[in-house]
């Protein structure tokens, strides 16, 4: 055997200062010599850490080594056979905390970049296969399942409950399938093709997905019951937008982050006129917060067109929620992170429009209940920012549409929907959740888990 | 996919469609709007369910030709399919027997307190509605607000038709009349909405407005339609329509109808070169 090269392969990826102003991929993905070369550092080794490191446990030394056997059919079989979505997950699952923190190289070197491999496979397969390659289907069994939601969560449970002969119709409030994969997740991480070929797997399974239908309003949960389906899945996700409170945030110009990317990627208001749907893009952009959701903000804006975008984060570099990757990638760009840094009250002119952000600067205490170093406010630290855009990316909690309209649906305080974590029960006889609404915002990965995980016991419990 | 079954011109610039929705028919509510998006690249706009009839599975929407979007539907005709139209959204108009309701529309938005006017005589209340439009030929449904109240007042501003004058008149008159007013719908342009408000409040009597902000989804994911109410941030499209016209901070929801007017205007130039004017 080869001696163990401790570098991976990199990926090749646009420039910065192009990549700056387009909103097509920014990673390019392996060539097939490349992807080689990645697959053969792995040692297939027997412990197999990284298997255990994936939330829905991917066989990731099978399918290396169909890949170096030259099998790519037999390797897209083994990735798919746990993870419907595996297109998707090679580009945003934060395999730096999953999969390839386990891996056994990383105690000498640079892991395997298992979630770089999975997109190459999942590419080439709709590359070569033909854009669906949809497993032989059972016996339909006659039972009916009602999945509400089509993100991760609910794509994954309608799958998995498909695969199994269920008859399953997914309901999405929105007029396009995928969540926050089609109205969050911006184009130049998660190109909005791969998402649609994912639907339409699930789709090619038989899944009927009607669009347009916001249950709670048009059906209740109870109805759905009631019309014929035995269960119900809610993958909901957690939609609801959190704001701070503070003085102006309502000013014109500010944004939740929700609105700014849905404006963005779900209405393409990046090709306005030719889309109805317009955003303000702004000079000087202050995106508030430190997870994905504020990277993906700040790096839209920028392709929008502003001179300056700052991300506004209240620890410091080292506490930052969002992949390093991106937070790189990011920085690359241009983006200028001020840290320690939090908005006091917002400033406006006389037309109601933003025109500067008053901030404390912060320094960091003990740790909190996370675990990480609780920001306390300088006093005597304000200090202001000029901006004509901001966008607040402070994270969302689920929407209460639901819960409201279904009795005996249990909530946490958060407005978290009570459910089993092993099985996705929830309180309510014939009701199972899972995902952002279970967890609170989370992963694609974790949202899959617990599609699936809800899926294998509603077929128990439909098998009765 | 949902057809129009019916186009109807009802004066010039607004019409009412009568599309084909079984599912939202069977739901819909007085106070409630659906979201419309004509195609692929258009825009996602808010429109009150003016009426339904849930046996033929329809839902009938009035709309006034401001901007892109409302123009392009209005080069639609029964036949045509709208891509997109979800609903019933935002709460149901709080109905219940208050006595002697006052409902007052301004411009297309006698469409809007139809059915809430026809709701609120149902629950057995004394229903009298105040209709008002700039000018005699833009009255339009006359006699259907009238069938549904005891009692009609028609306003137009130039005094062509009807008393002459705004809403607000007839209404202070109403409030200092002998009869007790328990209640004041006012729906229409957000400016005779927080006039209405101005004129009831002195009488203390609860006045219930139909805020319309911008919007995008219209399910309180994205917060683009909030406003302030009592202090309080709110979202119209989940927490509404409907507020307490007393508690709205009208100055805000002004401001921020106005975020887009550039766009808007630029959007617009470009929709009349594409398709030529239509007026
Ligand atoms: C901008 C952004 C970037 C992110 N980046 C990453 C990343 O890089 N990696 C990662 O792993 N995770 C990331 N996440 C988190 C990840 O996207 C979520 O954890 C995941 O999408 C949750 O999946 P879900 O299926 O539970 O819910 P969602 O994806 O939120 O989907 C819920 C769906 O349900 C629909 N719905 C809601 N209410 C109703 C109703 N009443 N009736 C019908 N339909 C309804 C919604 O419209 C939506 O389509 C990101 C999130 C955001 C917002
Ligand atoms: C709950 C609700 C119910 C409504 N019901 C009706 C109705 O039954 N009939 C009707 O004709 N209109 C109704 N509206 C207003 C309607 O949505 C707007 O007229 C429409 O969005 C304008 O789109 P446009 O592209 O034609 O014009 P634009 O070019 O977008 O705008 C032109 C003008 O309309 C205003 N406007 C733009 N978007 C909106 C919006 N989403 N909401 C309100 N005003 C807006 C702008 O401030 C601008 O002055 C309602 C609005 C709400 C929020
Ligand atoms: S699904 Fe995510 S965590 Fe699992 S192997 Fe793939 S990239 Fe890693
Ligand atoms: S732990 Fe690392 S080296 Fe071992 S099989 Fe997994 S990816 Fe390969
Ligand atoms: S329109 Fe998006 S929250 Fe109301």
């Amino acid at each position: 055997m080869a001696k163990l090269d401790l570098n991976r392969v990199p990926m090749p990826r646009q420039e910065p200062e192009v990549r700056a102003k387009n909103f097509s991929e920014v990673a390019l993905g392996y060539s097939l010599k490349q992807a080689l070369a990645e697959a053969n550092r792995c040692i297939l080794c027997p412990k197999r850490n990284c298997v255990a490191g994936c939330p829905v446990n991917v066989d990731i030394p099978g399918f290396v080594e169909a890949m170096r056997d030259g099998d790519m059919p037999r390797a897209v079989r083994a990735l798919k056979s746990k993870n419907a979505l595996p297109g998707i997950c090679g580009r945003v699952c934060p395999q730096e905390t999953q999969c390839e923190v386990a891996c056994v190289i990383n105690k000498r070197g640079a892991p395997i970049a298992i979630g770089r491999l999975e997109r190459f496979v999942a590419d080439w397969e709709r590359a070569n296969m033909g854009r669906v390659n949809s497993p032989k289907l059972p016996k339909p069994t006659g039972k009916r399942v009602a999945v509400v939601g089509s993100g991760p969560a609910g794509l994954t449970a309608a799958a998995e409950l498909a695969k199994l002969g269920h008859g399953v119709t997914i309901f999405e409030a929105l007029h396009v399938a995928g969540g926050v994969l089609t109205y969050g997740i911006p184009e130049f991480r998660l190109p909005k093709e791969i998402v649609q070929a994912e639907v339409d797997y699930v789709a090619s399974l038989g899944v009927e997905l009607i669009l347009n239908s916001v249950i709670g309003k048009i059906d209740t949960v109870d109805e759905l019951l009631e019309s014929g389906y035995q269960a119900v899945f809610l993958g909901t996700g957690a939609g609801l937008p959190m704001f701070m409170n503070i003085a102006g945030e309502n000013l014109n110009g500010i944004y939740s982050a929700n609105e700014f990317l849905t404006r963005v990627n779900l209405m393409k208001a990046y090709r306005f006129p030719e889309y109805d749907t317009p955003v303000k893009v702004g000079k000087r952009v202050a995106v508030i917060g430190g997870g994905n959701v504020a990277m993906d903000s700040a790096r839209c804006a920028l392709r929008l067109g502003a001179d300056e975008v700052y991300i506004i984060y209240r620890r410091s570099e080292v506490e930052i929620p969002a992949r390093r990757e991106e937070v790189e990638n990011a920085m690359e760009e241009g983006i200028q992170f001020r840290f320690l840094t939090n908005p006091k009250r917002f400033l406006g002119d006389e037309k109601n429009w933003v025109v500067g952000m008053e901030c404390y600067q912060m320094e960091l205490g003990e740790p909190d209940e996370s675990g990480r170093r609780r920001p306390i406010v300088k006093e005597g630290s304000e200090f202001i920012i000029d901006v004509d855009v901001v966008v607040v990316a402070l994270g969302t909690t689920p929407n209460p549409l639901i819960a409201q309209t279904t009795e005996g649906l249990k909530t946490s305080k958060w407005g978290t929907v009570v459910a089993d974590e092993d099985t996705g029960r929830a309180e309510k006889p014939g009701v199972w959740a899972g995902g952002d609404i279970v967890t609170g915002s989370a992963t694609v990965i974790s949202a899959m888990g617990a599609g699936k995980r809800a899926a294998a016991d509603i077929d128990e419990y439909l098998r009765g | 996919m949902n057809q129009i079954l019916l186009r109807q011109d009802l004066v010039p610039k607004i019409h009412s469609f009568k599309v084909a929705a079984p599912k939202v028919a069977g739901k819909a509510q007085a106070g409630q709007f659906v979201i419309v998006r004509i195609d692929e690249r258009g825009e996602r706009i808010p429109l009150t369910i003016a009426d339904w009839d849930r046996k033929e599975g329809s839902v009938t929407v009035v709309f006034m030709e401001v901007g892109t979007t409302t123009n392009r539907l209005a080069q639609l005709g029964a036949g045509d399919s709208i891509t997109d139209f979800v609903g019933p959204l935002g709460l149901p108009t709080h109905i219940e027997k208050f006595g002697t309701v006052v409902c007052v529309a301004g411009g297309f938005a006698v469409a809007t307190i139809m059915p809430i006017a026809r709701a609120m005589r149902q629950a057995g209340n004394r229903v009298i509605s105040i209709m008002g439009a700039r000018s005699k030929n833009l009255i339009f449904w006359e006699d259907e607000l009238r069938r549904v109240s005891d009692r009609l007042i028609v306003t137009t501003d130039d005094g062509s038709y009807g008393r002459k004058g705004l809403v607000t008149e007839p209404l202070r008159e109403l409030l200092s009349g002998d009869g007790k007013i328990s209640r004041v719908i006012a729906i229409g342009p957000t400016v005779m909405m927080k006039f209405c408000a101005k004129t009831t409040e002195p009488f203390g009597v609860k006045t219930i407005v139909s805020l319309n902000p911008i919007m995008v989804d219209g399910t309180g994911m994205c917060g683009c339609c909030r406003v302030a109410v009592s202090g309080a941030t709110r979202f119209v499209c989940v927490d509404g329509p409907d507020f307490d016209g007393h508690q709205v901070d009208w100055d805000l929801l002004m401001a921020r109808q106005r975020i887009y007017l550039d766009e808007e205007k630029r959007s617009f130039e470009q929709c009349q070169h594409q398709h030529g004017t239509h007026s």
